[in-house]
């Protein structure tokens, strides 16, 4: 069944701060197989021009996608999870995340469309730090695809 | 942010050297552990085959990420990149065997923007097929 359209432009309160810590991004990093040492030498990164050690480019998406779930679970909305499958996701960045931020996001739902009986829902997630500052804004699109037949 | 390729250095078509970048069920294990996503198809074949898929598969944020390194270690400073989107259009289906799979990721100049500024175009090959679509980044040079 398609879903409430008056969803569109919700947006849901802004999560408690996630605190960025050196040895999470140390630890994305060797997860990803990525050795450059900005992700885990204060020295490099600082020579580069970077306050501390920075998160690789994905790495907002573990912070963002927890935040989506608000969107994900939230009952009334009533996407069937288990049926859910990450269509495309984009980034667009104000600065890096770097070890010491303490982030917050707000995630707004941009749009809702039904195809061929798939719901699709685009998420939009603002990721701030302690200051207020704007650092990344991550774009979701989850696809629910359509029950089978019986 | 120090990026060390010179906009002026490179033009429409410019390739950025191509890498290959391995995974197999223990990478997908670490990942899951450094991002939070436990999705057991990720991990479990039984779950994976349950849901209908292949075998396990890597997750499109792990392909995401190694596909971004092609730009990343090409321009030096990860901080220099400005956007990055892709789609998932097809899952990286990973053996459970020493090799797994293998992500083929080249990447070329697209379009030079404005402020230094340009649009690399990524593709990203797995098993000889295409498993991200629209899969652009766009970074500042020096």
């Amino acid at each position: 069944m398609a879903l409430d359209q008056s969803f569109v432009g919700r947006s849901y309160p802004p999560t408690s701060p996630y605190e960025v810590g050196r040895e999470k991004i140390r630890e994305f990093a060797e997860a990803v197989g990525d050795a450059n040492p900005v992700y885990t030498d204060p020295e490099a990164a600082k020579a580069l021009g970077h306050a501390d050690v920075i998160a690789p480019p994905t790495f907002a998406f573990t912070i963002t996608f927890r935040a989506a779930e608000q969107v994900i679970q939230d009952p009334q909305l009533g996407l069937d999870y288990d049926r859910v499958v990450h269509g495309d996701q984009r980034f667009a960045y104000v600065r890096p995340v770097r070890a010491g931020d303490r982030l917050t996001v707000t995630s707004t739902i941009e749009t809702i469309k039904s195809l061929a009986g798939n719901d699709i829902v685009d998420i939009r997630g603002e990721v701030r730090d302690e200051s207020g500052e704007h650092v990344v804004t991550a774009w979701t699109k989850l696809v629910a695809r359509a029950a089978e037949e019986a | 942010m120090t990026a060390r390729i010179y906009y002026a250095d490179v033009e429409v078509g410019t390739e950025l050297p191509a890498q290959s970048f391995p995974v197999t069920r223990a990478t997908l294990v670490r990942y899951a552990g450094a991002s939070g996503d436990f999705n057991p198809i990720h991990w479990n074949e039984k779950f994976a085959t349950e849901v209908g898929l292949p075998d396990v598969i890597a997750h499109g944020m792990f392909t995401m990420a190694e596909a971004v390194r092609v730009v990343t270690d090409w321009v030096g400073d990860p901080g220099a990149v400005v956007e990055y989107g892709v789609r998932f259009t097809r899952p990286v289906v990973v053996p459970n065997d020493e090799t797994g799979a293998l992500i083929e990721v080249s990447g070329k100049i697209a379009v030079k923007l404005d402020d230094n500024r340009v649009r690399v175009d990524l593709t990203a090959m797995s098993a000889g097929q295409k498993v991200l679509g629209m899969s652009r980044a766009v970074v500042r040079l020096a």
